[in-house]
């Protein structure tokens, strides 16, 4: 892709771009590897706690594989870099945590329009404002819905684990450049600086995608014109497409059409690509929810002390289970709506004054109660600590 | 019964014309710019498919919307970061960002430095009308002291940028300032950038009659072009740090800077990817 590839670069990329084996590496260096393997060859960003280690490792291992790593002066100009090496034709990522991932939402909402894909790895500390630059928090999940202004759908998912990160990256870049977006990555301070076990698969046993190219020659090509997955195909600057790429509202043709007819058609078809598409792209994992009527749901570093105070309830004797969410947004709204019916309470565990437990309710009032069990950032929930809230409430 | 006067234009093939007419006012200079740009490509014998515009916001950044070339119109100040992302991912692109003072210069005043920096092979080409056209004529980094603006009702308090100073001690290696009235020695010079290896910088002053004009005793964009007329002086290779503007005064342009390129980015990015290469014994 990059245009001086001599042979030599080519066989280094061949070989290094998945480091197959067993590695003892911490969540961002998982993520950073995942990313490689996943095909990004492109990462420009700040360096911020607890997110640096994914810009440091790759930093070097980037140019190993053929691939471009730049420090960009702000966050402002790193993802204004990923969305132009986007259109550069390589897979793109930046790596930040709260501060810098405020700055990031105005570019974001351009990738949104633009439908530009690429992968933004949030690494999530205490907040508002500088906060706990060292310390965990889950602050930014309403930020990631939300974040840039106007109507839009998103997609973030979260990972509870070194080996989650390498797997979810992959994840996020094949999800980015399916439904061309910009993907979030909703990691936490934990899950990026704990160390565990990483299995690397074969390169052959790794599935990426690389986003549709046009099928018809530049005179007969509307470059805003979807295929019926509502996902249009997408050329790379330099190709002879003379595509014209805008922020502003748009037509098939790419051009700025400023009146509500064209905003509802552009912008109800974004919505729409990840709302029809929402069954593909929602993942969470259940422990023991078929005879519960009490069921824990937690996400990121929270589900793993969650998963614990279930097991221990369950010990108990409490009829409880658990729902740990991979993807985030969207919203799993029908799974939830239809288990809310043999469900007397949900607990919503995270590190936050409550953000998701409120799309939990939302989905789950008519039969349910939610409960949330929070806390504000710098620690992580203890099992105990879950329990006890449990035992309060159905003990 | 309407009578189309003109059927075909030169210009016709590098522009979208089912996107005219513009948005740009009469007396604007961006039209006689963007001309320069598009001879300049045929000039500097660009093939159209390797050439990309890349631009902000304002009246500036709708450049892009009207080239058939591949363009980009970015988010306000963001142009030249995108335009990094897309050099370095396809060093065979000729890059130019296309904005405006307050693009540029304001919002995405840290890229520009950075930009030139690093060396980034491409050029900016900055529209500068002294003031937030688009907006409705707000004072920007570029308002001469004591011009009279929609946020400067008693004068502007703030001292102007000299661009062109500004952009030579970040690291451009190529430096010019011309206006939209030289229109032969701006289409050379951009044709010159746009040949360049590393980072080339022009300022073209532009007449803005509706916002900024109007309120500084040039009226119609004629005042502003004659002012250009009578008030500029071309002195090549004058220091950079020589050339602020004093609104009625005498405006120096010319080329000012064009010296031997320094490494550019994507030279120093694929020695980078030499040596992982010579680490792992692959070259």
């Amino acid at each position: 892709m990059v245009s001086e590839s001599y042979p030599f670069y080519k066989e280094m990329e061949e070989k290094r771009s998945v480091l197959t084996g067993s590695h003892f590496i911490s969540g961002n260096e998982a993520f950073a590897e995942g990313a490689i393997a996943a095909g990004c060859r492109f990462f420009g960003g700040y360096p911020i706690t607890p997110s640096s280690e994914i810009a440091e490792h790759m930093s070097r291992r980037l140019p190993e594989v053929n691939g471009i790593f730049l420090q960009m002066e702000d966050e402002l100009g790193s993802i204004a870099a990923v969305l132009g090496a986007s259109w550069g034709g390589l897979k793109s990522m930046t790596a930040t945590s709260g501060p810098g991932f405020s700055l990031m939402q105005e570019n974001i909402g351009l990738g949104i329009i633009t439908e530009t894909p690429c992968v933004i790895a949030n690494v999530q500390r205490g907040g508002p404002s500088t906060g706990l630059p060292t310390l965990v928090g889950q602050g930014d999940v309403m930020q990631a819905r939300w974040g840039s202004h106007g109507p839009y759908e998103t997609i973030a998912i979260s990972p509870n684990s070194p080996q989650e990160c390498f797997d979810m990256a992959i994840k996020a870049f094949n999800l980015a450049e399916t439904y061309r977006l910009p993907v979030i990555v909703l990691m936490d301070e934990s899950v990026g600086h704990m160390t565990e076990k990483v299995i690397i698969p074969p390169k052959e046993k790794i599935k990426t995608v690389y986003r549709k190219k046009p099928r018809v020659p530049p005179e007969k090509f509307l470059p805003y014109k979807p295929d019926k997955d509502l996902v249009p195909p997408m050329p790379t600057a330099g190709d002879g497409y003379y595509i014209h790429v805008t922020g502003l509202t748009h037509d098939e043709r790419g051009y700025p059409v400023i009146d509500a007819e064209t905003q509802e058609r552009l912008i109800q078809r974004l919505i729409d690509k990840i709302k029809v598409n929402a069954h593909k792209i929602i993942d969470y994992e259940t422990y023991r929810i078929k005879d519960a009527d009490t069921i824990v749901v937690s996400y990121g570093i929270s589900s793993r002390p969650s998963l614990g105070a279930v097991k221990k309830a369950r010990k108990l004797g409490l009829k409880i289970g658990f729902i740990r969410l991979k993807t985030i947004w969207p919203f799993p709204e029908d799974f939830f709506r239809k288990i809310s019916e043999n469900v007397k309470h949900f607990f919503v565990v995270e590190i936050n004054n409550g953000q998701i437990v409120r799309e939990v309710e939302r989905c789950t009032a008519k039969h349910s109660e939610t409960h949330f069990i929070g806390k504000l950032g710098g620690t992580v929930h203890t099992p105990e600590e879950i329990l006890d809230k449990i035992m309060e409430v159905v003990g | 019964m309407t009578q189309r006067l003109a059927i075909s234009h030169p210009y016709d093939k590098f522009l979208r014309t089912d996107r005219m007419p513009h948005i740009w006012c009469p007396g604007c200079g961006l039209g006689a710019i963007l001309s320069a740009y598009i001879r300049a490509l045929q000039i500097a014998n660009i093939e159209p498919r390797n050439a990309v515009m890349v631009s902000g916001i304002g009246c500036a950044g709708r450049a892009a919307g009207y080239v058939k070339l591949d363009s980009f119109h970015t988010t306000h100040g963001r142009a030249i970061p995108f335009a990094i992302g897309l050099k370095v991912a396809n060093p065979s692109l000729n890059i130019t960002v296309f904005s405006g003072d307050g693009d540029l210069f304001a919002i995405g005043g840290n890229h520009i430095i950075h930009a030139a920096r690093r060396n980034v092979d491409m050029t900016v080409i900055c529209v500068n009308n002294f003031n937030y056209g688009m907006t409705g004529g707000q004072l920007g980094p570029t308002t001469p002291l004591d011009a009279y603006s929609t946020t400067s009702p008693y004068g502007n308090v703030e001292h102007p940028f000299n661009l062109p100073d500004v952009c030579a001690s970040a690291g451009a290696v190529y430096v010019a300032r011309w206006t939209s009235l030289h229109v032969r020695r701006l289409t050379e010079s951009i044709a010159e950038a746009l040949q360049k290896k590393g980072f080339s910088f022009i300022e073209v002053l532009s007449p803005c009659p509706t916002a900024f004009g109007r309120r500084n005793k040039f009226r119609e964009g004629i005042d502003m072009m004659r002012y250009f007329k009578e008030h500029t002086i071309i002195r090549n290779g004058t220091h950079p740090k020589d050339v602020d503007i004093k609104l009625g005064e005498d405006i120096i342009i010319g080329k000012f800077l064009d010296i031997e390129a320094k490494e550019t980015l994507c030279e120093t990015l694929s020695r980078v990817r030499e040596k992982a290469a010579r680490r792992l014994k692959y070259a």
